[in-house]
C-alpha cells in the first residue's frame, strides 16, 4: 500500500468550545470511518517500526492501522486487544505524544500518525457493533486477590481470569474503575467506557467486592492465611494528596484536586443537589500546578460554573506536564496560564473563606537533578489574586494505607512499594504489586505495563508452587 | 447490601440501626467509624461504630438526623439494606498513662464514647461517665453507659434529668473533691469538647476528643478533612478521628464545618 504525503494528522472533530464549557460531555467526537482510513493511510507500514517500542505494552501498531485501511475493524480491534484490554481508554487518556507518536518515523518531517485517534477509533467501533459473545474460561485455578480497581488491577483480573485464576478485586469505593472513574472527568474519558470493560471482567468471571479497605477491612495476611487466596497483586495507586504546605491552606474553599475531582466525578457534584454531594467553586477559581490533573480540575471548574479559572504554574510553559492535547483543550476553553508564578500564601476573610492567592513571580535558573532549570522567586514581585477557590493540583503519592498495615512489605523512603520491575515481585512471597503505588502517580497504559507483567508472574509463581506440592 | 436486623428510636431524632456487616465487625476497635451511602445518588456520611458483635457479626450505628442523608438512613427500617457500607475507618483511640479516666458523651456523642467506656472498663480501669443532653428526651445509652462504668452520672441543661447544667460541672465537681483522673475522652458538639479541653487543660489532665470533619473517602485520599494538631496537618479519617484536645484547633474545625452548610439546605427540596 502506497502512504499519502499528508504532512498533518486529521484534525479531531470535537465539540466546539464555547459549546463544552456547559456541558460535561465529551470533548472530541472521534473520527468517522472515512477520515480514520485516510488516517491509517499515512502510515508507513514500517519494517522496522519504532512506535510499538514506544508503547508500554508493546501494541502491533502498524498491524492494526493496516486493518483500519482495509476496513476489517474487527480485526483491528483484536489486534489491540491482544495487548491492551482497554484500548477505548488509552486511545482517549494516553500521552501519545512522549510514547507511541513520538518515535514515528513520520512524525520526523511532518506530524506523526494519530495512533493514539486510530486505537479511539478501532475500539469505539467494536463496541458499537461487534456482537462477539464473552466465552468465559472455566475458573478451576487457585484464588488470587486483587487491591484496588484502577488500570493496574483490572488488567492483573482480566489476564489471571483468562487462564482459569478465581480472581476477586477488592475495591474501597462503591465503584470500581481507580482513577479513570473518580480522577478523569466525564468529559474525557466518558465513564460507560469504563463500565464497559469492568463489565466485561465480570462476565469472563472476575468477582468485584467494592467497600471493602484493604489494610482495614481485612489485611493482606489474612486474605492469604485465612481466606486462602494465594497471590496478592496489590494496585492501590497514588491517592495521597500532596499540599504546599503555606499558610492558610486549611481555608475553607481550598481544595486538593483528589477531592474536587472526586467530589465532581464519583458522587457526581456537578448534578447536586439531584446528586446530594455539594462542591463549593466560587466564581474565580485559581489551580497550581499544570500535568492532566490539574487541567482536569481547571476545566472541571469551568464547567461547573466559575467565572474565571487560572492555572498558577512555577515553572516555563515548555516544562508543563500535561498531555498537549489537554493544553490545548483548555486554552480554548478560555483557562488562564499564568506561569513562572508560585503560590506563597492563602488569603482568607475574617470568616475563614478564601478570598486571595498571593504570588510570586519567577525566573528560570540552574538546571536541578531533574534537568529541568530551576525557578527562582524574583524578589519583591508579590502580588495576589482575587479568588474564592483555590485547587491544589501538585501531585499525589502512594497511598501509605497498606504498608503501614501489611509487616514486612518494603517501601521506598518516599513510602512506594518496593517491586521487581521485571515481575512486580515484593519482599512477601506471593504478594505483588504495580501501576501508580510503585512509581508514584505516572499513566494509566504503565500501570496496565505493570499489570501484565506482575500477571505473568503470578501465573508462573502459582504453577511452580502447585507443582511442587503436587 | 448491609442487612438492617434492628431498629430503636433512641429519642425522635435519635436512631439506632444493629447491621449485618461480618467483615466490618471482626475487625471494629473502640474509636473507629464508617462510612455509608443511603442510595446510589447519595453523599457518603461517616458514622462511629457505637458498638460491635464478633460473633454476629453486626455493627451498631447511632445517630441523629441533621440533613437530609441522616434523614433518609432514619426512614429505613428492619429488613432493608443500607447499598454501600465501607469500614471500619480510623485508627482505634490510643490511651494515655493511668487507670483513672473519665468518658464524657455529649448529645450524640455518647454513641462513639460508649465503646471507649466499655473497653476501658474490660480491661479494668476505673471508669467514670458523664452524658449530657439538652434535655432528658434526648437522653440514650444511659443504662449501657452505667453498666461500664464505676460511677455515672448524667446532665441535663434544662434540669429535666440528673444535674441541671452540663458535662463540665459534674467534671469540675470530681476535680475539686479530689478525684482528678488521669485522662479524659470527650465526645460531643464541638463548644462541649472545647469547654472540657479549657477545664482539663487548666488542671493538666491529658484529654482526648473525636472529631467529625468533613469527609468523603475516608482512607487519606481526598484530604478534605484535615484539621491542625500541635501546628501539624492531620487527616481525621487516617490520622484520628481521636486528638489530643490540648493541641487541636478548635476554630479551624468549627469553621471547616461550616463550609456546605448553605448549600445543604437544598438537598432534598423542590429542584
Ligand atoms: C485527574 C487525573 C488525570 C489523569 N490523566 C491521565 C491521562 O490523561 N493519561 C494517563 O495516562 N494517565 C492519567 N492519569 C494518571 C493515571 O490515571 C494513573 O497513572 C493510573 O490510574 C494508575 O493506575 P493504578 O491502577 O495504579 O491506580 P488507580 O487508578 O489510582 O487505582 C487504585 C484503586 O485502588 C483503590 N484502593 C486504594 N487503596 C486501597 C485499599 N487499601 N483497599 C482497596 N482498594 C484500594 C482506590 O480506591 C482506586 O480505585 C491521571 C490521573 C489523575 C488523578
Ligand atoms: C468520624 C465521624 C464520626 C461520626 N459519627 C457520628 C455518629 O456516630 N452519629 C451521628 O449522628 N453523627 C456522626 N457524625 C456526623 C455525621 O456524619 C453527620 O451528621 C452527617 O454526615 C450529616 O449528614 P446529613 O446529610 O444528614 O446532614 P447535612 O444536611 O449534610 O448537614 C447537616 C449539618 O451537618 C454538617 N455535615 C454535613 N456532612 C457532614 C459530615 N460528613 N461530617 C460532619 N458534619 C457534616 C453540615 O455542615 C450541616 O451543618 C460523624 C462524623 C464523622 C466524621
Ligand atoms: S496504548 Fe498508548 S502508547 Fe500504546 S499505542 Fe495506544 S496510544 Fe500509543
Ligand atoms: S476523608 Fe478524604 S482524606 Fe480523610
Amino acid at each position: 500500500m502506497m502512504a499519502k504525503i499528508v504532512p498533518k494528522k486529521h484534525p479531531m472533530p470535537a465539540q466546539p468550545a464555547e459549546e463544552r464549557v456547559k456541558n460535561f460531555d465529551e470533548v472530541p467526537y472521534g473520527y468517522d470511518e472515512d477520515t480514520a482510513i485516510a488516517e491509517a493511510l499515512r502510515c508507513l507500514q514500517c519494517k522496522n517500526p519504532r512506535c510499538i517500542e514506544g508503547c508500554p505494552v508493546g501494541i502491533n501498531i502498524p498491524a492494526f492501522i493496516l486493518k483500519i485501511a482495509e476496513k476489517d475493524y474487527q480485526s483491528a480491534a483484536d489486534i489491540l486487544k491482544d495487548k491492551n484490554s482497554l484500548p477505548a481508554v488509552c486511545g482517549r487518556v494516553c500521552p501519545q505524544e512522549e510514547q507511541c507518536e513520538q518515535v514515528c518515523i513520520v512524525g520526523i518531517k511532518n506530524e506523526p500518525v494519530a495512533i493514539g485517534r486510530l486505537e479511539r477509533f478501532a475500539a469505539d467501533w467494536e463496541a458499537a457493533n461487534s456482537n462477539k459473545e464473552v466465552e468465559p474460561v472455566p475458573l478451576t485455578g487457585p484464588k488470587v486477590a486483587v487491591v484496588g480497581s484502577g488500570p493496574a488491577g483490572l488488567t492483573v483480573a482480566g489476564e489471571l481470569v483468562r487462564k482459569g485464576y478465581r480472581v476477586t478485586i477488592f475495591e474501597a469505593f462503591h465503584q470500581p474503575g481507580g482513577v479513570l472513574m473518580y480522577g478523569i472527568p466525564e468529559f474525557r474519558l466518558p465513564k460507560a467506557i469504563v463500565q464497559r470493560e469492568i463489565d466485561y471482567l465480570k462476565k469472563l468471571g472476575v468477582e468485584i467486592q467494592l467497600n471493602v479497605v484493604v489494610g482495614r477491612t481485612v489485611t493482606i495476611e489474612e486474605l492469604m492465611t485465612e481466606e486462602g487466596y494465594e497471590a496478592v497483586f496489590v494496585g492501590s495507586g497514588a491517592g495521597l494528596p500532596y499540599f504546599l504546605n503555606i499558610p492558610g491552606e486549611n481555608l475553607n474553599g481550598v481544595y486538593s484536586a483528589n477531592e474536587f475531582l472526586t467530589r465532581t466525578n464519583l458522587m457526581r457534584a456537578y448534578m447536586f443537589p439531584k446528586w446530594e454531594t455539594p462542591i463549593h467553586v466560587g466564581k474565580r477559581v485559581a489551580v497550581v500546578g499544570a500535568g492532566n490533573v490539574a487541567m482536569d480540575a481547571a476545566r472541571t471548574a469551568l464547567r461547573l460554573g466559575a467565572e474565571e479559572v487560572h492555572i498558577v504554574y512555577r515553572r516555563s510553559e515548555k516544562e508543563m506536564p500535561a498531555r498537549i492535547e489537554e493544553i490545548e483543550h483548555a486554552r480554548e476553553e478560555g483557562i488562564n496560564f499564568n506561569l513562572l508564578t508560585n503560590p506563597i500564601e492563602v488569603l482568607g476573610d475574617e470568616k475563614g473563606w478564601v478570598n486571595g492567592l498571593k504570588c510570586v513571580k519567577m525566573e528560570l535558573g540552574e538546571p536541578d537533578q531533574s534537568g529541568r532549570r530551576r525557578p527562582v522567586p524574583i524578589a519583591g514581585s508579590e502580588f495576589v489574586f482575587p479568588v474564592d477557590v483555590v485547587v491544589v493540583a501538585i501531585g499525589q503519592g502512594p497511598n501509605p494505607l497498606i504498608p503501614r498495615t501489611t509487616s514486612g512489605l518494603e517501601t521506598s523512603k518516599w513510602g512506594n512499594i518496593i517491586a521487581d520491575p521485571e515481575t512486580g515481585r515484593t519482599s512477601i512471597p506471593g504478594v505483588y504489586a504495580g501501576g501508580d503505588v510503585v512509581t508514584g502517580a505516572a499513566t494509566v497504559i504503565k500501570a496496565m505495563g505493570a499489570g501484565k507483567v506482575a500477571a505473568q508472574a503470578i501465573d508462573k509463581y502459582l504453577t511452580s508452587k502447585n507443582e511442587e506440592a503436587n | 447490601m448491609f442487612k438492617i436486623i434492628e431498629k430503636q428510636e433512641l429519642a425522635p431524632t435519635l436512631k439506632l440501626f444493629r447491621v449485618e456487616a461480618p467483615m466490618i465487625a471482626r475487625r471494629a476497635q473502640p474509636g473507629q467509624f464508617v462510612i455509608l451511602r443511603v442510595h446510589e445518588q447519595g453523599e457518603r456520611i461517616p458514622l462511629t461504630i457505637a458498638d460491635f458483635d464478633r460473633e454476629q457479626g453486626t455493627i451498631t450505628l447511632v445517630f441523629q438526623e441533621v440533613g437530609h442523608s441522616t434523614q433518609l438512613l432514619g426512614a429505613l427500617a428492619v429488613g432493608d439494606s443500607i447499598p454501600d457500607l465501607l469500614g471500619p475507618l480510623g485508627e482505634p483511640t490510643e490511651h494515655p498513662e493511668g487507670k483513672n479516666v473519665v468518658c464524657i458523651g455529649g448529645g450524640v456523642g455518647v454513641a462513639p464514647v460508649y465503646p471507649e467506656a466499655k473497653a476501658l472498663h474490660e480491661q479494668g480501669y476505673n471508669v467514670t461517665t458523664i452524658i449530657g443532653a439538652r434535655t432528658a428526651e434526648l437522653l440514650f445509652f444511659e443504662a449501657e453507659m452505667a453498666a461500664v462504668s464505676n460511677q455515672a452520672f448524667v446532665t441535663t441543661d434544662d434540669g429535666s434529668k440528673g444535674h441541671k447544667g452540663f458535662v463540665t460541672d459534674v467534671l469540675q465537681k470530681l476535680i475539686d473533691e479530689g478525684k482528678k483522673p488521669d485522662f479524659v475522652i470527650a465526645v460531643g458538639p464541638i463548644p462541649m469538647m472545647r469547654a472540657v479541653a479549657e477545664l482539663t487543660r487548666k488542671y493538666e489532665i491529658k484529654t482526648i476528643v473525636s472529631l467529625n470533619s468533613m469527609m468523603v473517602d475516608g482512607t487519606g485520599m481526598c484530604g478534605g478533612c484535615r484539621v491542625t494538631v500541635g501546628g501539624e496537618v492531620k487527616f481525621t479519617c487516617v490520622d484520628g478521628p481521636a486528638f489530643d484536645a490540648h493541641e487541636l484547633d478548635f476554630d479551624e474545625q468549627v469553621r471547616r464545618l461550616e463550609m456546605y452548610k448553605e448549600m445543604e439546605k437544598k438537598v432534598g427540596g423542590e429542584c
